[in-house]
Parts: C-alpha cells; structure tokens; sequence
C-alpha cells in the first residue's frame, strides 16, 4: 500500500554529526559490506574492476566546502534514506513496492513487487535511491532492519552497520519520535536540522551542524617553553660563528 | 533529467492517440461523422495504434515489464497507476464505439453515449500522464501548472492534425471545421510552450545547496569532492544537462517547426482542393508530431532535479 500509514509514535532514524564526520567512508563501505547479503541485497556492481565502475550503494558520502578564506570549512557530508515522514517516494509508487512502515516509519521497497519504474527515485530529492541495472529494480537504505531487529546478534550489536563501524562515532541511531530518546535529546542539545525542508518531506534523519571554529588553542595551564638565550661563547657561540661565516 | 526514449515515443505517441480518439468521438457524438468501415477502420485504427504503441513503449522503460501488472494496483496515491488504470478503462468505451461505428449500424443514442464516453476517457488520462510529472515536487520544471495543460493542448493539436488529414479523404463535410480547429490547436500549444519556457527561465530557486546542506551559515556551500569517482545512477538518470544555446535553437524548432509552420500550412490548404490538401496535411502531421517529439526531449532534458544540488549544482 503506497498510501501513508498514519504517523507511528515510533520513528526510527539516524543522527549524523558533520563536526565530527571525518570523511573516511568507513560507513558507506561497512553498509555495502552488510547489505549485499541482506534483505534488499545484492548490491550489484558493474564493471567492478574495470574503468567505469559503477554500483548500488545505500549511503554516500560527499565533501563540501562553505564560507571563504580564513573562515571557510570542509564539511564531510554522509547522506542515506533520510525516512523522511511525509515521503513522496512513497506515494508515487504504482505498484505498493515502496511502502513506510506504520510501526517504526522505515521507509522500504520490496524487491518481489518493485517493477523497476524508477519514479520513486525522481521523487527523492535527497538521491536516496538507486537503481539495481541488473536486478530490475530499484534499492535503497533499510535502516538495516535486519540488524536492528536481529535476535541473532548481541544486543549491543543491534544497531545499523554504518553506525557500528565509524570509528568517529558521528552517527547516532535511535527513536526520533521519542523527545526522550538519547537522539532526541542530542538534536535539541545541538541544534540538530532537516534537509531542504522546504520541499515539505519531513526527514526523520537529522543533521548535527559543524561546531563553531576555535582559533586559539585556549589555555592549556602549562607554561610557555623558556626560548633559550643566545651567548657569545662556548660551545654554542663557536657554533654560531662557524655557522654564520 | 536524461531524456528516455521510450518514455518521450510514449507520451507522444499516446498524447496524439487520445487527441485522435477525442475528436473522432466527439464528432461521431455529434452526429458529424456517419458510420462507415473506412472511416472507422482507418481513423480509430490509428488512434488505438497510436496509444497502444505508446503504452507499449512505456513498458520498455520498465525493470521488470512482467510485472507491469501490480502498477494498476495503487490508483488511491499514484498518477502513474491512475495513468495505467485510465488507460486501459478507455480501451471499453473506445472499443465499443469503434465497433459499433465501423462493423454495425448502431442507434445514435448508443453512440452519442460512448463517444461522449470516450471523449472524457481521453482527456482524463492524458491530465494524468501529465499529472505524473506535475506532482514531483524536486523537479521544479515540472512541479507547475503549466504541465498538464501542455500535454492536452498538445496531445489535442497532433490529435486534431491527424484527422484533419483522415476528414479530407473521409469525410470532407468536417475537413473545413477539423483545419480550423488545428490551427487554433496548434496556436494554443505554441502559446502555451511559450509561457512554459518564459516561466522556467525567469522562476526564482527553490532550493540550494544551502538548503540541501543546511551549511548555508557558514557562507556559499560548494562541492569539494564527489562521493565517487565514476557515474552513478543518479549521475546519469537526474544529471543530465543540456547548453542554454542548445536548448534555445531547439525551442525555436519545435516553435516555428513544430506547430506555427504546420499551421500555416493547413491554413494555406483551406484554399486548395482536397487532394494538394492532403498532402499538405500530411507535412503538416509530420511537421507536428517532430516539433512534439523535439518539445518532448526539450521538457525531460531541461528539468534540472533537486539531487543535483548534492554533485555540485548549485539552485534547482
Ligand atoms: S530520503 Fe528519499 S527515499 Fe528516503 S524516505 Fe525521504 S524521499 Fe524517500
Ligand atoms: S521503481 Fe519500484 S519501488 Fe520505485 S516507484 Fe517504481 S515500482 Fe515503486
Ligand atoms: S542504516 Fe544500514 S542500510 Fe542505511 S545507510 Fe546505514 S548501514 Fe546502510
């Protein structure tokens, strides 16, 4: 059913910090890595070892650069399904393939009903989508459901593979629908954003902005290093006047 | 957005079937065509030909076409499976009255009610092949209302060319009205492109690669290094682009070429006998429906969508 479910209390969603996101890839590799086994797998490669290749992957990770000069930064820049709460992939889809889950609000496709029309990626804005050439069908993040429910796994594992392995700890996963949750609370402490929330989407995935940039090292407590006094003899100063000949 | 062929033939083609059908229909509501094998024959041949091969051509643009069945299922939420549903509702209607008009001698009643039937089949499925690009929202190029009026008004004038030419040898009581009312057709479509265009060159951004990044506070956001280093599918299905000087000779085609030429011509062949008539009417639909086709890449390969803002655009 494409018609959105009524909006769950439960919405499930990743927190991506840009101040500490170092732009390693480690999360796009590990999600790769997971998924091509798992429910929406595989993530066919094409050409992988030849000069054009190309490839499904659910999260890609962008640089960017913003301000000028002094004041400029680099801002690393991981982007996935943002599960977004008023999502028009959804609603476009003739088929029902693409569909919200009413319990937790993740947004899936499934892979036995999915004509390959490819509509639902024109209505991403965020490029959440891609298409599967050789499968027929299109693909994207699961929020890795099939880590986040896995009895199978320790519980601390429980949690969506790119959040498990980057080694920053700039991704944070948890119930957004819940103002009590650590995420929750974590977007309200940092001013946590949307994407283009002008194109009316609602994402349930929220972006920590860089922290302020600090241009001093502050104060450490530790005396500055003494600089060593120049004296015309001695060693030092037979040095000097050989060195300065 | 990368211009597919099967999805350009297939709104074409389709737009000028239901066009074709509409105003057949309607003339036979009307009373103005008189049943008869040929004309049934040949005028609703082309039209059912001309709208299957476009769902036909559709189906090529589909992963996985044998399963092209489960896009009837989500009309509630979906243009394009109201699209699907639509269409294949107008074949009952379209068929019957095809049917009765060429094989039987039906009662006008009958008649009158599946052509007026037909008709509105028609132009409800064409509003909602339009309406399957109107209603994206990341494509500003297409999220405007002057969409769905271009695909009818469009769909109306290569419809209408093509029975000006079917009238001439068919029914030559209605060839006179039929190339009035192409050339109006066509005026209109020419119009309508026109404020199209004037609209999508002058709109202001709707988002930016501030918006997209939320990074606008820092200062102008550009792209410093792409997530990958060869294309992705979002690379070559949403970053199609197309030179402004390229574009601006190709409107000017489908313009004068398209519809302001064929115009002429069919006026022109007002004041000639029926035969330098058609051949006349028959530059005229070939001018047509090649303007349309050129319009129709024009309408896919100047949309610029919103992911594009993520590899370096910088306003959609
Ligand atoms: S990010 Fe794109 S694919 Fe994911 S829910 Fe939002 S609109 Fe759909
Ligand atoms: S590509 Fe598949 S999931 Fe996307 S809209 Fe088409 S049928 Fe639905
Ligand atoms: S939640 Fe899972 S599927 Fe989604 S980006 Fe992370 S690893 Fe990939």
């Amino acid at each position: 059913m494409t018609s959105l479910p009524p909006l769950a209390q439960k919405q499930l969603g990743l927190v991506i910090d840009l101040d500490t996101c170092v732009g390693c890839h480690a999360c796009a590799v590990n999600c790769k890595e997971w998924n091509t086994g798992g429910t929406s797998g595989p993530l066919t490669d094409l050409d992988p070892y030849g000069a054009d290749a190309a490839g499904v992957w659910f999260n890609r990770i962008h640089s960017f650069e913003a301000g000028e000069g002094d004041a400029s930064r680099t801002v690393h820049f991981p982007k996935s399904c943002l599960h977004c709460a008023e999502p028009a992939c959804v609603t476009v889809c003739p088929t029902g393939a693409s569909y919200k889950r009413a319990e937790d609000g993740i947004v899936l496709i499934n892979p036995e009903t999915c004509i390959g029309c490819k509509l639902c990626s024109w209505a991403c804005p965020y490029g959440a989508r891609e298409y599967d050439y050789d499968g027929g069908t299109m693909k994207k993040c699961t929020l890795c459901i099939d880590r986040i429910y896995n009895e199978n796994l320790e519980e601390i594992d429980r949690v969506p593979a790119c959040v498990s392995t980057c080694p920053a700890s700039a991704r944070h996963f948890g119930d957004l629908g819940d103002p009590e949750s650590k995420v929750s609370k974590l977007v309200a402490e940092r001013g946590g954003f949307d994407l283009m929330p002008e194109m009316g989407y609602k994402p349930t995935n929220k972006y920590l902005p860089p922290r302020q940039r600090q241009n001093s090292s502050g104060c450490t407590g530790a005396s500055a290093l003494p600089v060593v006094e120049q004296s015309a003899d001695g060693l030092l100063g037979w040095l000097d006047r050989i060195l300065s000949r | 957005m990368h211009p597919a062929f099967s999805v350009i033939i297939f709104t074409v083609a389709s737009g000028a079937g239901y066009g074709l059908l509409f105003v057949l229909a309607l003339l036979v509501a009307f009373g103005a065509l008189t049943p008869s094998f040929w004309t049934g024959f040949i005028g609703f041949g082309i039209a059912f030909a001309l709208f299957t091969l476009g769902l036909l051509s559709s189906f090529l643009h589909l992963g996985r076409p044998e399963r092209a069945w489960r896009a009837f299922s989500q009309w509630r939420s979906s243009w394009l499976s109201r699209e699907g549903v639509l269409a294949v509702v107008t074949y009952l209607p379209a068929g019957l009255l095809a049917l009765l008009f060429t094989f039987f001698d039906a009662a006008r009643g009958v008649l009158v009610v599946l052509g007026l039937l037909s008709a509105i089949c028609a132009v409800v499925t064409v509003i909602a092949t339009g309406m399957i690009y109107r209603s994206l929202k990341p494509i500003r190029a297409w999220y405007n209302s002057y969409v769905v009026p271009a695909y009818l008004v469009l769909g109306l004038a290569t419809g209408l060319l093509l029975a000006n030419a079917l009238a001439l040898v068919f029914a030559p009581a209605v060839a006179t009205t039929l190339q009035f009312a192409s050339c109006l057709a066509l005026l209109v479509a020419a119009l309508t492109k026109f404020l199209y265009w004037r609209y999508i060159d002058t709109m202001p951004a709707f988002s930016t690669a501030e918006s997209a990044t939320g990074l606008g506070h820092l200062g102008k956001v550009r792209l410093f290094e792409a997530p990958h280093t060869q294309e992705n599918y979002l690379n070559k299905e949403m970053g199609f682009r197309i030179a402004r000087k390229h574009a601006a000779k190709l409107r000017l085609i489908a313009l004068v070429g398209g519809w302001l030429a064929p115009a002429v011509l069919v006026l022109f062949s007002l004041l000639l006998p029926a035969s330098p008539a058609l051949v006349l009417a028959t530059i005229a639909i070939v001018l047509g429906l090649t303007g349309t086709l050129v319009e129709r890449w024009l309408f896919f390969a100047e949309a610029k969508h919103a992911v594009t803002l993520y590899y370096g655009g910088s306003s959609v």
